[in-house]
């Protein structure tokens, strides 16, 4: 039989359907529209099982890949839903938006001659399954009478909060803005993750008997200290959320926004539902976005949702160093989103009103690699010409937020205003405060951030039954 | 949930409430605001905190009707709940013995100005306060001022209380008399412009308290930003309050204008809403 193995021609990833682009981009309707339970299995069977499980090393958070496809392949839709929340409990958001190409599924065998098993599809196939047939609700460990406060309701906030409540303390979290779900809430956008999900899967933790109060501004409303003498610990997991900007002349024009302010606008105060709802945004027609990651790729597709006609992502490397997902970067592409790569804003220029009437740009080339491998972008003189836009939003990363660091004695932050952690414990140079996420200074994403907050909840539930039996 | 608990007319369209929020009441220090959201559907605005009652547990904001969500607060009564109110936010204001003090405000300004004066007189200042409006009506908040400052300056555009003209001019007289160790001065955007180039020769600092276009209120999305000393800084996390001589006061007036049509679009349809119901 193992002649026949190596004649075998292995078959390639089942396609998921999408929306076409000419219908998606007419709404915020989601884009890939899911596996079929026949599709999933087909999927499924695919798994080599390999016996060292390289996928479930490639995961932050060490998902049994292979485990829960298995599982699939059999049909046991249910065992394989229990199964990846054992590791992770918001299986609908990472499913969508985890960079899967660069973790479980770069890792996977079958991708060195083919197509890699589609491990993020197979897992946001489960996830919705258990939503509409029935949740799974963990166990929870007897209560332990001890208390975990956590600061923001992003994915490392939300991870913690799950692990500790299931490991038997209260856990009660704190989030500034008045809709729980950080970044899946206010940066996200819908057609990449349909907020009734990230709804769904808070639902699962407030029935868990996780507390959530909104409008809690920590560092102001309460300081850290304060939380500590009402939680025996605290976890930080309030992201980088303070949006950079380029320093270039012409950008606080009107029509320049943060990719943050663009997409708060409309994800998380729905404005382009103004007037019905009361925050308004002028969307733009000729956009220029100003990035390459998965930030610039939602506030150019959602500028398109929006109405603009001609949108361009300004990106200063080439195609290949671009950060974002490779499938944004293709959803993009296939909506019509021109990709002006090797390219750089020199300054915004204004019309006669202050309003945003162009960007002059700058053509790039890339010097060899750095030590890092990085190839630098270096200016090539003499290369300056004008894009006409009337829209530029800024999608350039972010900066730590200074409201907690500010308030919070013995607290280290380093030169760029990250919060230093011990990475084996994601402990903070204050006792009994932790930290995770975008805040602990890594280049995070979802899945990165809930891996923060998983090795914390690890190591505050040692401390707390140490603690305890001291 | 904040329960309104008190509310009166200082002015047309110029409302106070007190609003029942513990937490902020007792953390709120000067120059600090709130973020509110009135409905499911609501923007977020930012308002001054003008006054805070530990033992009742209170908060104090005055605003102007000038848009949709200040019009529907405005209609909102005692026993009613503002869903969402997020603060104390912002830096608050520098508060030290400095000697003696200008304490300029403007218009619905005079209520952002008038817990700093009341800090600044609590902390041994000499505190002299300079109020302006269009017209006498409009001057709210004297008592109140009056009560913590030394000295107090009323004036009106129309002649109608107090002295004809601009605070700009009181402000001059004093500078020219008078030895002045901080000028703290809050209202209209050309009102501030003015103070500050006012103060500039005589090499006073002239601290002003910015009032820009916010979405989150928190340091998230950098709508807020302002030009100081050349480069950008947020008001809701870095300010509100920033030295009037290194703010670039053009810049924060164009950006003031990004909204209006949307801003009068909003406020049209609710009132013509109101007036059919």
């Amino acid at each position: 039989m193992g002649n026949d193995d190596k004649k075998k021609t292995r078959a390639p990833r089942v396609p998921m359907l999408e929306r076409r682009p000419e219908d998606r981009v007419r709404d915020f309707g989601e884009v890939p529209l899911g596996y079929s339970p026949e599709q999933v299995k087909l999927e499924a069977v695919r798994c080599l099982g390999c016996k060292n499980k390289p996928c479930k090393g490639g995961c932050p958070v060490g998902i049994d890949c292979a485990g829960f496809v298995k599982r699939v392949s059999e049909g046991d839709f249910t065992g394989a839903i229990k199964l990846v929340k054992e590791k992770n409990i918001l299986p609908a958001v990472t499913g969508r938006v985890c960079p899967q190409t660069e973790q479980c599924e770069g890792s996977c065998i079958l991708g060195k001659k083919g197509d890699p098993l589609g491990i993020g599809f197979i897992e946001r196939f489960v996830a919705d399954w258990e939503r509409e047939h029935g949740e799974v609700l963990p166990d929870k460990a007897p209560a332990s009478g001890r208390s975990v406060g956590v600061v923001g309701s992003g994915p490392s906030g939300l991870t913690v909060a799950a692990d500790m409540i299931l490991l038997g303390h209260e856990v009660t979290i704190y989030e500034a803005l008045h809709e729980a779900g950080g970044v899946l809430i206010y940066g996200i956008p819908e057609f990449r993750l349909p907020k009734d999900i990230v709804a769904a899967q808070i639902n699962s933790l407030r029935r868990l008997g996780v507390v959530i109060k909104v409008n809690q501004v920590i560092g102001s409303t309460l300081t850290i200290d304060e939380l500590l003498t009402i939680h025996d610990v605290v976890f930080i997991g309030v992201g980088a959320g303070a949006p950079a900007f380029m320093g270039i002349p012409g950008e606080n024009l009107i029509g320049v926004f943060s990719a943050n302010e663009y997409l708060t606008r409309s994800n998380l105060m729905r404005a382009y539902r103004f007037p019905e709802w009361d925050t308004p945004m002028n969307p733009g027609k000729r956009v220029a976005v100003i990035g390459g990651g998965n930030v610039a790729m939602d506030a150019a597709r959602t500028a398109l949702r929006l109405g603009a006609e001609e949108i361009s992502i300004i990106y200063r490397r080439s195609r290949e160093e671009m950060p974002a997902r490779a499938e944004e970067i293709r959803h993009a592409g296939e909506e019509g989103i021109v990709m002006r790569l090797l390219k750089a804003p020199k300054r915004i220029l204004a019309d006669s009103s202050g309003h945003v009437a162009g960007i002059e740009l700058l053509d790039m080339v890339l010097a060899d690699a750095d030590a890092y491998g990085r190839r630098r972008p270096i200016p090539k003189e003499g290369s300056e010409h004008i894009l006409e836009v009337d829209t530029v939003i800024v999608a350039i990363g972010g900066h730590p937020n200074p409201t907690i660091a500010r308030t919070t004695p013995g607290l280290d932050v380093d030169g760029r205003g990250y919060l230093v952690v011990d990475r084996e414990t994601m402990s903070t140079s204050k006792a009994r405060v932790y930290a995770g996420g975008d805040i602990a200074g890594w280049g995070a994403n979802v899945i990165k951030a809930m891996g923060d907050g998983r090795i914390a909840a690890g190591a505050m539930h040692e401390f707390l039954t140490r603690e305890k039996k001291d | 949930m904040a329960k309104i608990v008190e509310k009166s007319v200082l002015a047309p369209e110029i409302f106070l409430m007190k609003v029942k929020e513990g937490l902020i009441a007792s953390k709120r220090k000067a120059g600090q605001f709130v973020i509110l959201r009135i409905s499911s559907k609501g923007e977020r605005i930012p308002l001054t905190i003008v006054d805070s009652d530990k033992e009742s547990g209170t908060i104090t904001i005055v605003f102007q009707v000038v848009g949709k969500t200040t019009h529907l607060l405005s209609l909102m009564n005692v026993g009613d709940e503002i869903p969402d109110l997020a603060g104390p936010l912002g830096k608050p204001t520098e508060i030290e013995k400095f000697g003696n003090v200008a304490v300029v405000g403007g218009g619905i300004g005079i209520a952002v100005a008038y817990p700093i004066a009341k800090a600044m007189k609590e902390a041994g200042n000499r505190v002299i306060s300079i109020l302006g409006a269009r017209t006498g009506q409009l001057l709210v908040l004297k008592k109140e001022v009056t009560a913590v400052s030394d000295e107090t300056i009323l004036t009106t555009d129309d002649g109608s209380l107090g002295l004809a003209g601009f605070v700009t001019e009181s402000l001059k007289t004093i500078l020219d008399t008078r030895s002045i160790d901080q000028v703290v001065a809050i209202g209209p955007v050309p009102m501030m412009r003015a103070v500050s180039e006012l103060t500039r020769p005589y090499g006073v600092k002239t601290i002003v308290s910015l009032n820009p276009i916010m979405v989150d209120g928190t340091g998230m999305c950098g709508a807020c930003r302002v030009m100081v000393g050349g480069g950008i800084r947020f008001a809701c996390v870095d300010g509100p309050e920033f030295d009037g001589h290194e703010v670039d006061f053009g810049d924060l007036s164009l950006r003031l204008t990004a909204y209006r049509e949307y801003e009068k679009t909003s406020f049209d349809l609710c009132q013509a809403a109101g007036t059919k119901t």
